[in-house]
């Protein structure tokens, strides 16, 4: 019989106890964790702190190239390096359904517990909540992050001047596209994948080259790189121009969209940034980045300018133009 | 994805705007007549690259469109019945009725669907025997066929559960009407090849010569958009009125006579009533007799909506391309993307939401 999450398992009781320490302390093994205590006590730093808090509610919680656990780890990380920040420790809230599998659990965990080891970013206090069958879907999952921003670094909205370069770091729309045909079940020979990657590598190596020339970086997840450069072009009065030909996708990911009719300007990426950089130093950042794995795809896809305020311009393949508003709605197929 | 990259090069393109060009030497009129050409158009920025003289103009092609006001309230009354389903196809979820939509019905607890082909909802069907699925067949000749297959799959297998509200439109008949009525002076129709992959070529030729019209059949790639305008062009220019295959590589003359076998099969003609014409004769597709026990209309129930489309949307004058988009009083002002008055801001294929979407009054690109 498959073992599954009861109400008990939240009661605070001896399941809790032994879900504590069999399973999660199995695979999150920082010592102020293994405390349990009611609040992590951590040392203290130097440079302003940025406090970054999602939550995941993904649905599939499995799906090709990551899990909700990877994506809950990835994704803090991601939004305090956004910011210039190292990020430095993880809290981890688990909001779980009543019959989960035990096993699906597991694994979750297994992977929340990789995935901060390979990003070196410790899980250091915890919660976990069991809701009754039906209040809940299987697993939604918060985190919570701190990172500190070295002195120097100042970075965001309001440094990105006119003639910036826009950088994207890889390809465009992987983690939405998978995860929209993985709902719809509509399969592609599982050619598609998730992006789920943490970021940090990738701009701490970009500020410690050109501190001052990195001048905003934002990770386009939900809306895609569409929504982030309205965002952008709305808060700064610059319009971005991008070019099609020049954004990175993969060909599955361009051959999914088209047949589902969706554009892959608004789908979400896990596992990108994209950079605003002065032009001087564009290529040579273009070069650091691809030297990295996480950033191998990476393209300059547009530049900065002051002709249309507030707008996303899209220079097409074809050879046309035009503007690239903001989503409206959630992304749906066409109908015929 | 060599294939469609091909019929996007820039080089190429550029040849065929500059023939474009200078063929258009008087002002002209075409109507893209179908959703998909126009969010096509938009969204490879095709306008940019087109002669001022050539005025494009929206057309009825949007079945999510044209579908009344009546039928978006019957398929939300179906949803409200116990027991009951909807299996919903993308945009149709959020076009707004009297005083719902599908979508904020789900948000109540309805359990709404949305589904990618007509086949899901006879697999939703299996799966969930106790409901009764009902699909809203929304659509042209593109999707009567895929319809009309699923309803004869679900009576070989006696599937009990499920059923389609009938509301399946034809092309032709709609533009016919467009033109009987007068209200618009058109040179020539770009009409959508994926309806011509069904219905071949013949409609088109007896409307070019009952009403004087040039027509090219095209694809819809930005290539095959500029061939089709070339070709409807030259014939303006020579005052001809044929109609022109322009998307051979998927086109035939005759259409496909096995997917009109199945529509014949399943369906038979009716009239139909359309969002901005009222009611077309024989422009609608109901389930014949035989199939009455999968018909969303006997299967249920409830009193049939007579609700007329709110005098505040315009999107009927929209639809027969007498009003363009930002004519319309509540454009972008109280009819958004988010907050949709009509259904052509809703879908993805609408003319409003193209506009909206892909152009702007501040800036003429
Ligand atoms: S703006 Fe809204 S109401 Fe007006 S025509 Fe367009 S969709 Fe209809």
């Amino acid at each position: 019989m498959t073992k599954i999450i009861t109400l008990d398992h939240g009661s605070g009781g001896q399941a809790s106890d032994d879900l504590i320490k069999n399973l999660f302390l199995k695979y999150l093994t920082h010592p102020e964790l293994k405390q349990l205590n009611d609040s992590a006590v951590l040392e203290q730093v130097s440079g302003k702190l940025a406090f970054s808090t999602d939550s995941y509610v993904v649905d599939p919680i499995f799906f090709p190239g990551g899990d909700i656990g990877e994506l809950a780890v990835n994704g803090t990380i991601n939004d305090l390096s956004m910011m210039g920040a190292r990020p430095l420790y993880l809290s981890l809230g688990l909001i779980i359904e009543e019959g989960l599998d035990l096993d699906d659990l597991e694994k979750i965990i297994y992977s929340i517990g990789r995935a901060s080891e390979i990003t070196g970013v410790p899980i250091v206090t915890g919660d976990t909540k069991v809701v009754p069958k039906g209040k809940g879907d299987k697993i939604f999952i918060n985190t919570s992050g701190i990172g500190v921003i070295d002195s120097g670094i100042d970075i965001g909205p309001h440094r990105i001047k006119e003639g910036d370069k826009i950088i994207l770091s890889g390809t465009m729309a992987d983690h939405g596209v998978t995860i929209l045909t993985k709902r719809a079940e509509i399969d592609f020979s599982g050619s598609l994948t998730s992006d789920t990657t943490a970021l940090h590598n990738i701009t701490s190596l970009l500020l410690d080259h050109f501190p001052g020339d990195i001048h905003a970086m934002r990770d386009p997840t939900r809306g895609g790189v569409a929504n982030v450069l309205n965002e952008l072009a709305e808060n700064t009065e610059l319009n971005m121009e991008i070019k099609e030909s020049n954004i990175p996708i993969r060909a599955e990911v361009k051959a999914a969209c088209e047949l589902l009719g969706l554009d892959p300007l608004y789908l979400a990426n896990e596992g990108k940034c994209l950079i605003f950089v002065s032009a001087t130093v564009a290529d040579e950042t273009l070069k650091l980045l691809r030297n990295l794995p996480e950033g191998k795809m990476a393209a300059i896809i547009g530049h900065t300018d002051t002709q249309h305020p507030g707008k996303v311009i899209l220079n097409t393949n074809a050879g046309g133009r035009r503007l690239v508003n903001r989503l409206i709605g959630a992304p749906l197929p066409r109908i015929c | 994805m060599k294939y469609v990259e091909e019929y996007r090069n820039n080089d190429l393109v550029a040849e065929l705007a500059t023939e474009l060009h200078r063929l258009v030497d008087r002002p002209i009129r075409i109507m893209e007549v179908c959703g998909t050409h126009t969010v096509s158009i938009f969204s490879h920025g095709l306008r940019a690259l087109f002669p001022k003289n050539l005025e494009l103009i929206s057309g009825p092609g949007c079945p999510v469109c044209v579908t009344p006001i009546n039928h978006i309230n019957d398929f939300q009354t179906i949803a409200g019945l116990n027991g009951v389903s909807i299996a919903v196809f993308g945009d149709l979820i959020r076009v707004p009725g009297t005083t719902d939509s599908l979508s904020s019905m789900s948000a109540k607890g309805r359990d709404i669907r949305v589904v990618y082909s007509p086949a899901d909802v006879l697999h939703l069907a299996k799966q969930h025997p106790q409901r009764v699925w009902m699909l809203p067949a929304v659509g042209f000749e593109t999707t009567a066929p895929a319809i009309a297959a699923v309803v004869l799959e679900a009576s070989r297998l006696n599937i009990n559960n499920f059923t389609i509200y009938p509301a399946n439109k034809t092309v032709p008949a709609a533009l016919d009407a467009l033109f009987g009525n007068n209200t618009i002076k058109l040179d020539g129709l770009l009409c959508p090849g994926h309806v011509s992959t069904i219905i071949g070529l013949e409609p088109y030729r007896s409307l070019a010569h009952k009403h004087g019209i040039a027509c090219a059949v095209a694809g819809f790639e930005p290539t095959d958009i500029f061939h089709a305008l070339i070709s409807l062009a030259t014939m303006i220019h020579k005052r001809e009125t044929k109609v022109q295959n322009c998307y051979t590589r998927a086109v035939t003359d005759s259409g496909n006579e096995r997917a009109r076998q199945l529509i014949e099969e399943v369906f038979t003609p009716e009239d139909s009533r359309w969002r901005g014409f009222g009611v077309i004769p024989g422009s609608g597709l109901m389930l014949k007799d035989k199939f009455a026990h999968f018909n969303a209309l006997h299967r249920f129930t409830f009193t049939q909506n007579k609700d007329q489309d709110p005098a505040s949307c315009r999107c009927g004058e929209v639809l027969k391309g007498v009003l363009q988009p930002r004519q319309c009083p509540i454009f972008g002002k109280s009819c958004t993307p988010s907050s949709p008055i009509g259904p052509c801001m809703v879908s993805s294929e609408g003319t409003c939401a193209a506009h909206y979407r892909y152009g702007s009054v501040e800036i003429n690109l």
